[in-house]
This record gives C-alpha cells, sequence and structure tokens, in this order.
C-alpha cells in the first residue's frame, strides 16, 4: 500500500472520476440542486422556520416526516440506477452497452443498498414515527431526543453513500459484500469502506429507532389501551421494533469484523490464517432474513388499517392477525440458511431450513384469507390506498409462490443467484413493501399536512406502477429459467436480449408512475385549498390518529383518550351518535412538551464527519468528529430545561376549534 | 422523556421505570452483540494457522485477577446506586470512585496481556483463532472504557446538579451498563479462558 499521508488520508485529487463523465454529471447536477434550494431558503428567509420547526424538532410527527422525504429523495436515487441498470442490460448482448463493468458493479451494489438502507427502511420507520404515538394514545415516542438523534444518523448513512458518487468509488461487490471479494486484497479501494462505515452509523440509528419503539409502545399506551386493544400496525410495529433490536446487532457485529479484517489486518473471513468465508454468510443473512420481515411486517399492518377502513368494517381475524404477525417474527430467525443452499451444508440440513422457509407461507396465507374476509361483505370505497392494497394482494401472493419454490433445496439448486431470485424479491419487495408504503403514504397524508393527495393522478400512478412492475419483473422469471445470472455486465446469449428490451420498458412504466407521484405531490400542494380536510378524519377512520386535528396539535391529544374497545375511535362515533349526547367536553390540565434539540443534527455532523475521515483514512479529523460527538452528548445532558409547559386555557381553545370542525361526524347520520 | 403514567406509580417513577425498561432492551441488544462474537470465536477457536492456541497462551491467574476486579466493581457499582437512592452524596463519590478504580485496573490488566501477547507474536493478525479471541475481549473492553468514561460523567454531573429526576436515571442506566459487563465477563472468562485452558 503507499504510504498514507498524515493530514489528507487516502484522499487525493485522483479520488474525483474526472474520467467518467456519468457520476460526475449526475453529482454535479445534485450538488446544484442541494444548494439553490438551500440558498433560497436562506434568501427567502425561511431557514430559521425550517431550523425552529423541523431539523431541530424532536416531535415524532416532524420526525417521521423528516425520514418519509430523505426515503423518497433516496428512491430518486436508487431508481435512476435501476434504470441505467436496464437500460445497460438490454443494449449491452455481445457487447459492453454503455456502462464499463467497474461502474455497472457499483451501480448495482448502491442499487440495493440504497433501497434497502435508505428508501425502504426510512420510509417505514418514518410511517412508523408518526402513525405509533398518535395511534396509541401517546404524546410522543419514549425518548424523544434519541429519535431525533436515530433520524440524523440516518440521514448521515445516507449523505456518506451519496458522497461516494463524487469522491472515490461505491462498493462494487453487491449490497451484501460477501467476503473474500469484499476484503482488502480484493477491493483494495475505498468502495467497500463507504458501505461499512455508513452501515455502521445508519445501523445505529435504527437500534435506537427499535429500542424507542418498543418502549413506547409497551410503556406509553394511553390509559385502557391493552395490548390486544392496539390497532394492527402497532402490532406489526412492536414485531419489527423487535425485530431491530434482535437482528441489527448482529448486522453491526458482522460489518465491524470486516472493518477489523479491511483495518487491521483481521482473520475473520480473509482466504489465509484460518478465516472462515462462510461465516460471513451465517451472520449476514441472521440479519438479513429478519430485516425483509423488519420491512415488509409495518407494510402488513399499513394494509390491515387501510383495507379495514376502506371497508367499513373492523378487521376480519384480529388474534389471528397477531399471533400471524408474532409468528413470522419467531420464524424469521429461523430461515436464513435458504439464501445459501448450495454452501454444501448437506441434505438434512438444508431440509429443516426448506421446510421452515415454506412454513412462513402459513402465516402469511392467513393474513391474507382475513385481508379478504375483511373485505367481503363490506362497502369497499375504492379509493387510492386500498388500489394499493388490492394490487398488493395479487402481487404478493404470486411472489410469495415464487419465494416457496426458492426454499426448496433442489429448486434453488437450478435458479441460485440467478434473475429467478432477482424477480421473486422484487416481487414480494415492490409489490409488498413499496405499495404499502405507497399506501401508507397516501392514507396518512392528510393528517400529516390537512389536505389530501389527488385522488386521480394517485390512481394513475397505481396503475403504471403496477403495470410497470409485471411488464419489468415477469421477463425476469423466464429469464432465470433460461439460465441468466444476476449481475451481468454484458452476454452473449441472443435469446435473453428480447425479455431484457420488456424488462426495460416495464422500467419505463414504472418510471412514468414514478413521475405521476411527483405530479400528485406538487398538483396537491399547489391545489391544497380545495383539497383540505378540516375534520381531521377525512377517511372515516377507526383509530386514534383520526381523533384529533389534522395535522395534528404538538401535544398530540388535548387529553389523553380513554379506550375502551378496539377501534377506538369509531366505537367512539358509533356509541355517541346512537345516544346522541355528542361529546362531553373534559377537563384540560396543562402538558409539558419536549423542547426543540439540536442534539441529532450536531450529533450528525460530527458522525458525518467521524465516518469520512475512517473512510479516507484521516485519522486527526476521525478523532474530533467522535470527541464531538461525545461532547455533544454531554452538552444535551447538562441541560436544565427540558420540557416547556402549554396552559390549559390554551389547550382547551384550540380543542375547541378541532370539537367544533367535528361535531358533524358525532352528530349527523353519516355518508357511509 | 414521554411515558404514560403507569397505574399506582407517579410521572417520576413512571418515567424511571420506562428508562429503566429501555435500557435493558438496549442491553439485550448489545448482548445479541456480544454472542455473534461469541459465536464467530466458537467457530475459528481452532483455526490456528499453524500459529499458538488456548493453552498456550492464556493466564488464567492475571485473568482471575481481572476478574475479582471486575466482580467487586460491581459491588462497589451496587453501592453507588444506594447511594443515589439515599442522596448520600459522600458514599456516591467514594464507592463511584473505587468502581473507577477496580475498571482502571480491569482494563490496565487487559493491556498487559494484550501487549505481552503481540509481543510473542500472537497478535490479531497471526491467526483467525486469534482475530476472534482479540475482537471478543476486545469489545468487552471497549465498552467498560466506554463505561468509565460515563462514569467519570455521572460524576460530574451528581456534583454539577445533584440527585436531579434525570440524572438518578442516567445512574441507574448506567448501573445497569456496568452490570451486564459483569454477566458478558463471566460467559466471557468461563467460554474462552476456563474453558481454553482446561485439560
Amino acid at each position: 500500500m503507499p504510504p498514507v499521508d498524515l493530514f489528507w488520508g487516502k484522499l487525493t485529487w485522483a479520488a474525483i472520476p474526472i474520467d467518467s463523465p456519468l457520476p460526475i454529471v449526475s453529482s454535479v447536477v445534485v450538488a446544484v440542486v442541494i444548494v439553490s434550494v438551500l440558498v433560497w431558503i436562506v434568501i427567502r428567509g425561511h431557514f430559521p422556520y425550517l431550523w425552529r420547526e423541523w431539523l431541530t424538532s424532536v416531535d415524532h410527527k416532524r420526525v417521521g416526516v423528516m425520514y418519509v422525504v430523505l426515503a423518497l429523495v433516496m428512491l430518486l436515487r436508487g431508481f435512476a440506477d435501476a434504470s441505467m441498470m436496464r437500460v445497460q442490460q438490454a443494449m449491452a448482448l455481445n457487447g459492453p452497452g454503455y456502462l464499463p463493468p467497474e461502474h455497472y458493479d457499483q451501480i448495482f451494489s448502491s442499487h440495493g443498498t440504497i433501497m434497502i438502507f435508505f428508501v425502504a427502511m426510512p420510509f417505514v420507520i418514518g410511517l412508523m414515527n408518526f402513525v405509533v404515538p398518535l395511534q396509541i394514545g401517546a404524546r410522543d415516542v419514549a425518548f424523544p431526543t434519541l429519535n431525533s438523534v436515530s433520524f440524523w444518523l440516518t440521514a448521515t448513512g445516507a449523505l456518506l453513500v451519496n458522497i461516494s458518487l463524487f469522491l472515490g468509488e461505491f462498493a462494487r461487490t453487491g449490497w451484501i459484500p460477501y467476503p473474500p471479494l469484499s476484503e482488502l486484497a480484493y477491493s483494495p479501494g475505498v468502495g467497500v469502506d463507504y458501505y461499512l462505515w455508513s452501515l455502521q452509523i445508519s445501523g445505529v440509528g435504527t437500534l435506537l429507532t427499535g429500542v424507542n419503539f418498543v418502549t413506547t409502545l409497551l410503556k406509553g399506551r394511553a390509559p385502557g389501551m391493552d395490548l390486544m386493544r392496539m390497532p394492527m400496525f402497532c402490532w406489526t410495529s412492536l414485531a419489527s421494533s423487535l425485530l431491530i433490536v434482535a437482528a441489527f446487532p448482529v448486522l453491526t457485529a458482522t460489518l465491524a469484523m470486516l472493518l477489523l479484517d479491511r483495518y487491521l489486518g483481521f482473520h475473520f473471513f480473509t482466504n489465509e490464517a484460518g478465516g472462515n468465508v462462510m461465516m460471513f454468510m451465517n451472520l449476514i443473512w441472521a440479519w438479513g432474513h429478519p430485516e425483509v420481515y423488519i420491512l415488509i411486517l409495518p407494510a402488513f399492518g399499513i394494509f390491515s388499517e387501510v383495507i379495514a377502513t376502506f371497508s367499513s368494517k373492523s378487521l376480519f381475524g384480529y388474534r389471528s392477525m397477531v399471533a400471524a404477525t408474532l409468528g413470522i417474527c419467531v420464524l424469521a430467525f429461523t430461515v436464513w440458511l435458504h439464501h445459501f443452499f448450495t454452501m454444501g451444508a448437506g441434505a438434512n440440513v438444508n431440509a429443516v431450513f426448506g421446510i421452515l422457509s415454506t412454513a412462513i407461507a402459513v402465516p402469511t396465507g392467513v393474513k391474507v384469507f382475513n385481508w379478504l374476509f375483511t373485505i367481503y361483505g363490506g362497502r369497499v370505497r375504492y379509493s387510492v390506498p386500498i388500489l394499493w392494497s388490492i394490487g398488493f394482494m395479487v402481487t404478493f401472493v404470486l411472489g410469495g409462490m415464487t419465494g416457496v419454490l426458492l426454499a426448496i433445496p433442489p429448486v434453488d439448486f437450478l435458479v441460485h443467484n440467478s434473475l429467478f431470485l432477482i424477480a421473486h424479491f422484487h416481487n414480494v419487495i415492490i409489490g409488498g413493501v413499496v405499495f404499502g408504503l405507497f399506501a401508507g403514504y397516501t392514507y396518512w397524508f392528510p393528517k400529516a399536512f390537512g389536505f389530501r393527495l389527488h385522488e386521480g393522478l394517485g390512481k394513475a400512478a397505481f396503475w403504471f406502477w403496477t403495470i410497470g412492475f409485471y411488464v419489468a419483473f415477469m421477463p425476469l422469471y423466464v429469464l432465470g429459467f433460461l439460465g441468466m445470472t444476476r449481475r451481468m455486465q454484458q452476454y452473449d446469449v441472443p435469446n435473453w436480449q428480447p425479455w431484457l428490451v420488456v424488462a426495460a420498458a416495464g422500467a419505463g412504466l414504472i418510471a412514468i408512475g414514478t413521475g405521476f407521484l411527483v405530479a400528485q405531490l406538487y398538483y396537491s400542494i399547489r391545489h391544497r385549498d380545495a383539497l383540505r380536510d378540516t375534520s381531521g378524519d377525512p377517511w372515516d377512520g377507526r383509530t386514534l390518529e383520526w381523533s384529533t386535528s389534522s395535522p395534528p396539535p404538538p401535544y398530540n391529544f388535548a387529553v389523553l383518550p380513554r379506550v375502551t374497545a378496539l377501534d377506538a375511535y369509531w366505537v367512539e362515533k358509533q356509541g355517541q351518535i346512537s345516544n346522541g349526547t355528542g361529546r362531553p367536553t373534559p377537563h384540560y390540565v396543562p402538558i409539558e412538551v419536549p423542547r426543540n434539540s439540536a442534539t441529532g443534527i450536531t450529533c450528525a455532523f460530527f458522525a458525518s464527519l467521524l465516518g469520512f475521515a475512517l473512510i479516507w483514512h484521516i485519522w486527526w479529523l476521525a478523532s474530533l468528529g467522535a470527541i464531538g460527538a461525545f461532547v455533544t452528548f454531554v452538552i444535551f445532558a447538562w441541560r436544565d430545561q427540558v420540557e416547556d409547559e402549554i396552559p390549559a386555557g390554551e389547550l382547551a381553545r384550540l380543542d375547541g376549534l378541532d370539537r367544533a370542525a367535528r361535531r358533524p361526524a358525532f352528530h349527523v347520520g353519516r355518508a357511509t | 422523556m414521554n411515558v404514560a403514567v403507569l397505574p399506582g406509580h407517579n410521572a417520576d417513577e413512571s418515567k424511571r421505570i420506562a428508562a429503566g425498561y429501555g435500557f435493558w432492551i438496549f442491553l439485550l441488544s448489545d448482548i445479541v452483540m456480544f454472542s455473534c462474537f461469541f459465536a464467530s470465536y466458537a467457530v475459528l477457536v481452532h483455526a490456528t494457522a499453524g500459529g499458538p492456541d488456548t493453552r498456550q497462551l492464556f493466564d488464567v491467574d492475571r485473568v482471575a485477577i481481572e476478574t475479582a476486579c471486575l466482580l467487586a466493581s460491581s459491588f462497589t457499582c451496587g453501592l453507588a446506586f444506594v447511594a443515589s437512592g439515599r442522596r448520600s452524596a459522600a458514599l456516591f463519590y467514594l464507592s463511584m470512585t473505587a468502581t473507577l478504580a477496580l475498571g482502571a485496573a480491569f482494563i490496565a490488566l487487559e493491556v498487559v496481556e494484550f501487549v505481552s501477547l503481540a509481543a510473542r507474536n500472537a497478535g490479531p493478525g497471526r491467526s483467525a483463532f486469534l482475530s476472534a479471541f482479540f475482537a471478543l475481549v476486545g469489545c468487552h473492553g471497549i465498552h467498560v472504557t466506554i463505561g468509565l468514561l460515563w462514569l467519570c460523567t455521572m460524576m460530574a454531573q451528581v456534583y454539577a446538579k445533584g440527585f436531579r429526576g434525570d440524572i438518578l436515571r442516567r445512574i441507574l442506566c448506567f448501573t445497569l451498563f456496568w452490570h451486564a459487563l459483569d454477566i458478558v465477563w463471566v460467559a466471557l472468562f468461563t467460554v474462552v479462558y476456563l474453558i481454553g485452558v482446561a485439560p
């Protein structure tokens, strides 16, 4: 290795990829966009507002919205990567296409990394943040400042991944960096280090989120909100948080071992000195398989909420739904070996893991039937969220069945690492997680901002996404059977090309769908007065988040709700409509709300310095980052005033407005 | 902090219960992380690549002294917790200082061990076994070091702010952390050192 400069570490001018125009041009464009947005914010005088109300906010609703914004922005980046890959493969018969291999390899690695860690995870966690405290009748999460720190650490990880576009390179190893390829001997550049440090930093944030939500859900519920009265989304968020607490430390440990190999010459996974490569596969998938359930379970929860609300019925089989959720939660940890049946563990081991993997279809099937029975006999309103839910049920069942195929070891040997696998997991992740997130985004948007998203544009986005998904991914099943392996930069089998061209066209349809989502957001903001919802309950909802104003006040509930049954708000509405008394005016007492704190964003600043410095071996800067983060926490710990009080009179005034707006729902016969 | 007021408790007690509860969840996750290092050690313990093995390297007498230091520090840490509950500053500072001294002694002995191993060409780069050993024991050592930093911060906090509600909650979390490291060490002493030198 060349000697490392004490001040600059490994960082030199050669780190800027002058010779490859694509990343340079795109990063310059991104930089120009970011700078001009910042300049606009400062010139228009919005910065104090942004700083006070958002960046330093510890309000779970604000933090949740920021998570979702991060996810949507990163979705565009990850989708751009996907489109580039589809175009490359459509072109690259017998030829190089337009992307050289070293660049193509970075693109598939960053696509997977970004989509899982910086799109799906922040989107899921963002919705959990926004919704869970409202649904359980709490004023915030258990540890609000910690929550803000979690978000900012996730943002730090996303920032580091994007810096790799301009400075240095990203990993060329795939989104799961298998050794020995990811070891220093075969990946001497900074790409794998970018991957490792951005995931270590954002992983800490995710773990703290898990801890926070387990505590919130088990210690922060409103009076009367027994576990078996929790909305389904809360149950799935609890299961997902438990999985985070149990699985993310495994990721941290595994990546730490790879880091020790790369930085300090350890031999965990090297070829020499007794290192064990297969230990990496076992460890990383002991995190990796629960990870997909961390993503899908909250999506299941969203579908449960949406389907019950838009069918105007309570969820069918609530108890079996809870049991199925927890069953999946446990089974998630017993199937990791199906990611490498071809390792050679032997027929018996493969058989056990094959059976357990197929067994996951049972609780999942229970859920699908429960959703169907909820719709059955209901008065279904075909609004955008339920369209996503129905699209999900069709698509996800298909993906689940190809998953059962892959869980059978002899079949897996034939299609292992082929495009069949790629088609399968996109089938469940797009058809499950992404559709669920879009359903939740549309469903809770009016709660977050007080106006709905435009219905027609949302439906257009749904149809283009759904049809585009089938056009893009069904050909990949065929290609898998035709023997095409994943991650090919070029190929010499003419039979494959037509299917790849179709798949590229499907990506084009999804791009149009994405365009409609952007247009929907833009149009809805421009026409927000026409789309305004003053009732706080635009969908005739069933759960407690609809019982407060839209957007909810910082303290969520002027008076903590008293929960007497499942579907708490629905029951309250029904009860008071039937006895005609209306809602009694409650007795208001002052509320303490947590103060804003710059701890999260300051911590993220130092964590960014730390991560960047470690990637480039700039040791003095790394020390500075670590010390800065510690000092930030000590300063935070020294605060005397941590909460502000909202007086009872102010509460009565604000709550009175909301109650007046809501009176029709409680007195007059409702439209449904 | 934002938690429901639990039946039969006031707001401050409820906050204390939830803080301890949340911190226990975090500790469980930390134990999961340790379990990965334990597992990798178990997988790699015989992968010595022709280098020294456990029986040639471990000095159980020194590690026994380390263990005694850490177990004793757990006792003094418990005393500090009792002292904080009784708002007895003198006993609190005394027992926290004792914990600090014992923890520092533990770390010093561990550093001596690591240095002597490296001097005998048995550093972490020698074999996969030694990689796993240094990572597992080192991970615990880093935790203890962070714990010492936290300990000093808590003494400073009590000095500056007194036994306030939020400070008491942090003392509770710190003592939980310290005892959990003890539990991990008991497993580590057994799995790595005692089994390592067993005939």
